[in-house]
């Protein structure tokens, strides 16, 4: 019985469904570990589709979105996304946050001809997988190649690091980073590294506090970046400690409180940031959700726009014509900076550092690319 | 006569599995998604009931072999990749094969090493000391660059299809159920069900325990790999102890000891993943509740009916 | 050789192990009376550590008629309350039914009532990790030799400190300690005696989850985060000190607590000079634990039980 059930409706259809519709498809952790990065990268993206078709819709037709939650787990990614184009037939596919789960679906979506637009996995490995795969972020080497670059205009030549082992990201920001800091005078006093999940880090700040850094790179996400700058203070270390695009959450504060203070990271856009594209952006959002939105739901954002931008360049929904108008994006106008996609179809554009000030992330400069 | 039904079952089997891959072109991706998760989870759910059904230890370190096998299959066909980038399909299934059996055979040496320690070591123990096994292996490959640490492998050559998932699966299953039902395989029982009157009857118990661990991590080893070449990505973190929960869940649902039920769980228990999408959260609550009333009303599990088995009251 | 840093080493690591030394306390006490690892011990501290969060919060309009310390004081004496309830509860619905069952079926349960504390946990609080309010004014105290040492680290000595006088008090000197041990030395013997075989599981459980429950506090207010998994780790970890101190023996527990959380700190505090990469810390436990149990299974203060047939 559960058999049928599982056959009846499988059998493979060539309807395209709703011709009055296009079907854009999106996957993304709306619970656990990290369901605070899918939920609001979902809020970009449904903004995105709402604004589309209160303008009447992209090529005459009306969007709907079909969002799929792979639920933070490893192995979900890859049967959702599977799931989603066999069920739903989506145009193109936005997703995900996380690179490794981004890794698990960019295979399919190439195999199935289906273009796929990362809002935020910064690991160069993503894209790399095939021609229908993009992203509107940058990349974790240039992301490393900026913290290096502040410190060491910042003069703090040298560096400790403290990177969670456990997440590819970190890993990949510390290697960038240490390669630009050291060709370009810097000294790395002292590695160490952690797991996500992992509590306690004070072993590993005694250690770093011994070497006598002039800054500390985390390389990590938000939970233990929190923890590691109030365990760092109770160790009175005093210098700063900075951190990647993988800080920004309100949460960042709410953990750390005080200790937090004068930090920076690294991020993909500051809603300081006075250019009518992200105040405009902000006052949408604000307005919609009653919250202000982060890194994540504007890069979700843009990431759908640029297909929306990129099928009416297109003129069409056919998947080899809406990938190459994708791949010929060129100074698309985002709330995180132009975007031009290069030959790897990844996005070049700037990095904003911010500093938490008084419990804020205040906006300090911009690094281009 | 058994004998000729094992057989029977094994051809039935295998030919099912051949079959499903002809009709593999007519279903759509998801459903082939489901069914390759849902024979990897057979192979899984099987070669743990030898270990903690049919002859009495508890692991809760599969996913631990299972990354094992992952790991070592997919190394091998991502080094041969370029070879086989070119050569016919023939030699690149077959380079698949030997890989997933190079995976197997060294999941089974890592089962060798658990099965060792586990010699003097009796239910709750033995828990926890797999548990930490399959936890070191996880955290040995996240150390290690060479195996992509915690950035995990991608790219691996999507060779697993529906005729290899299912072919493994009734090997498992042929395997596991005449190993038992054998003269031999008698011995797997009677560790499980008095581990020193079998000592007395003259049973090398340390021998049934660690073969037990070895053809149970083989077949882990090979799902692994067979999981890996499926989803081409594989990190460490998706060999994480909970994964062995799911396993040993299958396993007890489907009553300890009872092949054809634990499979039939693995199925089931797949397939429900799938409806109860929306219901994720309360999935596992669900399960957890099931467990705890299970042992308290029918410890013999959901579907153990298929083989009852007289069990004694154990020792105080 | 750095004794400074050696020096803030042991002080990171002794309020660690003082933190698995709780929480081991609990499964040598219940294994002492029952024969069992109680599988959901490691989440019925992560329930403790929640029980503080919201207890604080509750009582938080309360809290400015009173000074620090008694606030604080009241939220962990709350909380222990609560988790020694749900111990109590949890060993009469799960446990007490399989009294006479296999060790297997009892195990079973066990891992079913950690998952059902930990999903139901998720269910309730969310999957993400949430902030740990300060109980207590933290400072840093500057010891001699550039060591320092936090408020909150005093705090969490000191109190363990007491709260381990006062568990061998009741198990040495009180009429329940006195039953407690009967039962554990001989079951059958104890029961003929008019032990009330019954009241004093029930009493276990409630002390070993209220001792639990301190532990969750103490990791929350020393880690500030706490999340629905938080417990699986630290739990796992404290078994080994239990099974490294000797299965069934209360100071053992201690001491194994004391010892794992040392030997932890040290190896990723010094993992430059002997050659073992941080990320190893998870795994030092279970290295020990295997050691242990193939070189001297009683463990460090047990005595040696041959199964009797």
């Amino acid at each position: 019985m559960l058999c049928g059930l599982l056959f009846s409706g499988c059998k493979k259809k060539d309807s395209a469904g709703n011709p009055d519709e296009i079907v854009i498809g999106e996957f993304a952790s709306l619970t656990g570990a990290t369901a605070s990065f899918g939920q609001s990268a979902h809020k970009g993206v449904r903004m995105a589709v709402d604004e589309a078709n209160a303008n009447g819709g992209v090529l005459g037709k009306k969007l709907r979105l079909v969002t799929e939650d792979d639920q933070s787990k490893a192995g979900e990614a890859a049967t959702v996304v599977r799931r989603m184009i066999s069920r739903e037939k989506p145009v193109a596919i936005i997703g995900e946050v996380a690179s490794s789960r981004s890794l698990e679906a960019a295979p399919i979506c190439q195999q199935n001809k289906i273009p796929m637009i990362s809002p935020a996995s910064t690991n160069p490995k993503v894209t790399q997988t095939g021609d229908y795969i993009f992203r509107v972020c940058f990349i974790d080497p240039f992301q490393g190649a900026v913290l290096a670059k502040f410190m060491l205009q910042r003069g703090w030549k040298n560096a400790a690091i403290l990177t969670d082992v456990k997440q590819d990201y970190a890993v990949g920001l510390t290697d960038f980073f240490k390669d630009y800091f050291t060709k370009n005078g810097g000294t790395i006093v002292s590695e160490q590294s952690y797991s996500s999940g992992d509590k306690d880090f004070k072993a590993q700040l005694t250690s770093i506090r011994s070497t006598n850094p002039e800054a500390i790179l985390v390389a990590g996400y938000y939970n233990e970046a929190g923890l590691i700058a109030s365990q760092a203070r109770e160790l009175d270390i005093k210098v700063p400690l900075l951190g990647g695009d993988g800080w920004d959450s309100p949460s960042l504060v709410e953990v750390a409180g005080d200790a937090m203070e004068g930090n920076f990271f690294s991020n993909h856009f500051s809603a300081e940031d006075k250019s009518p594209a992200v105040q405009d952006f902000l006052a949408k959002y604000k307005a919609k959700y009653l919250e202000s939105p982060d890194a994540m739901s504007a890069l979700a954002y843009d990431a759908t726009m640029l297909l929306f931008d990129a099928m009416k360049r297109s003129g069409t929904t056919d998947s080899a014509a809406l990938r190459d108008a994708i791949a010929s994006t060129s100074g698309f106008p985002a709330v995180t900076g132009n975007i031009t996609l290069d030959a790897n179809r990844n996005a070049s554009k700037s990095a904003v550092i911010l500093q938490i000030q008084n419990g804020k992330f205040r906006f300090v400069e911009t690094v281009a690319p | 006569m058994k004998k000729h039904i094992a057989h029977l079952a094994l051809a039935a089997g295998l030919a099912a599995s051949v079959a499903l891959y002809a009709i593999a072109p007519q279903l759509d991706d998801y459903a082939v998604n489901i069914l390759v998760l849902a024979g990897i989870n057979i192979i899984l759910a099987v070669s743990l009931n030898l270990v903690n059904g049919h002859t009495g230890q508890f692991s809760l370190g599969h996913a631990g072999f299972m990354a094992a096998g992952a790991y070592t299959s997919s190394i091998i066909t991502l080094s041969l990749a370029p070879v086989l980038a070119s050569a016919p399909a023939w030699q690149a299934q077959a380079a698949f094969f030997a890989a997933l059996l190079a995976g197997g055979v060294f999941a089974s040496f890592c089962g060798f090493l658990v099965g060792v320690p586990s010699l003097r070591l009796r239910g709750d123990y033995l828990a926890i000391v797999t548990l930490g096994f399959g936890e070191i292996i996880r955290v040995v490959i996240q150390n290690t660059d060479a195996l992509g640490g915690a950035r995990g492998l991608e790219g691996i050559p999507p060779y697993t299809n529906l005729l290899w998932t299912f072919g493994i699966a009734t090997v498992a299953i042929y395997v596991v159920a005449s190993l038992v039902n054998s003269t031999y395989g008698r011995g797997f029982i009677s560790v499980r069900d008095d581990e020193i009157a079998a000592e007395a009857m003259g049973i090398n118990t340390t021998k049934y325990k660690v073969v037990a661990f070895v053809i149970g991590a083989f077949f882990a080893g090979l799902a692994g790999g067979l999981y890996a070449h499926f989803i081409s990505y594989i990190a460490p973190e998706g060999f994480n102890f909970l994964k062995s929960v799911d396993v040993v869940v299958m396993v007890i649902l489907g009553g300890m000891g009872s092949t054809p039920g634990v499979a039939a769980a693995a199925v089931l228990l797949t397939l429900m993943n799938e409806l109860l999408r929306d219901f994720e959260q309360y999935r596992m609550i669900v399960f957890a509740l099931l467990l705890i009333v299970l042992m308290i009303v029918r410890p013999q599990g959901l579907l153990g009916n298929f083989q009852r088995r007289k069990r004694k009251a154990s020792q105080p | 050789m750095d004794w400074a840093n050696l020096t803030q080493q042991l002080i990171n690591g002794l309020s660690l192990g003082a933190i698995y030394a709780l929480i081991a306390l609990g499964y040598t006490m219940v294994y002492g009376v029952l024969r069992f690892i109680n599988f959901a011990h490691g989440d019925v501290f992560m329930i403790g550590a929640f029980a503080g969060l919201y207890v604080h919060r509750w009582l938080k309009p309360f809290f400015q008629w009173m000074p620090e310390f008694l606030s604080a004081l009241l939220v962990l004496l709350l909380s222990m309350c609560l988790c020694a309830a749900l111990g109590i509860l949890i060993e009469k619905l799960a446990y007490k039914p399989l009294r006479q069952r296999s060790r297997l079926t009892v195990l079973i349960t066990a891992i079913g009532v950690s998952l059902l504390l930990s999903y139901g946990a998720q269910l309730l609080f969310g999957a993400a990790p949430k902030g740990f309010p300060q109980l207590i004014k933290n400072e840093t105290h500057d010891l001699p030799g550039a060591v320092s040492i936090t408020t909150e680290q005093i705090v969490v000595l000191v109190v363990t400190l007491l709260l381990l006088v006062s568990l061998r008090f009741i198990v040495q000197k009180t009429r329940m300690g006195l039953a407690m041990r009967a039962l554990s030395n001989n079951p059958t013997a104890a029961s003929l005696m008019g032990v009330n075989t019954d009241a004093v599981i029930s009493f276990t459980f409630g002390l070993g989850s209220a001792l639990a429950a301190a532990a969750g506090i103490f990791f929350a207010m020393l880690y500030q985060a706490i999340d629905p998994f938080m417990g699986i780790l630290p739990g796992i970890k404290a078994f080994v000190a239990a099974v490294l101190g000797g299965v069934g023996n209360i100071a053992g527990a201690a001491l194994g607590g004391i010892l794992i959380g040392l030997v932890e700190t040290l190896v990723v505090g010094y993992s430059k000079n002997i050659g073992i990469p941080p990320g190893f810390r998870d795994a030092v436990a279970f290295v020990i634990l295997i050691l242990i149990l193939m070189f001297k299974p009683a463990g460090l203060l047990g005595k040696s039980e041959r199964e009797k047939v």
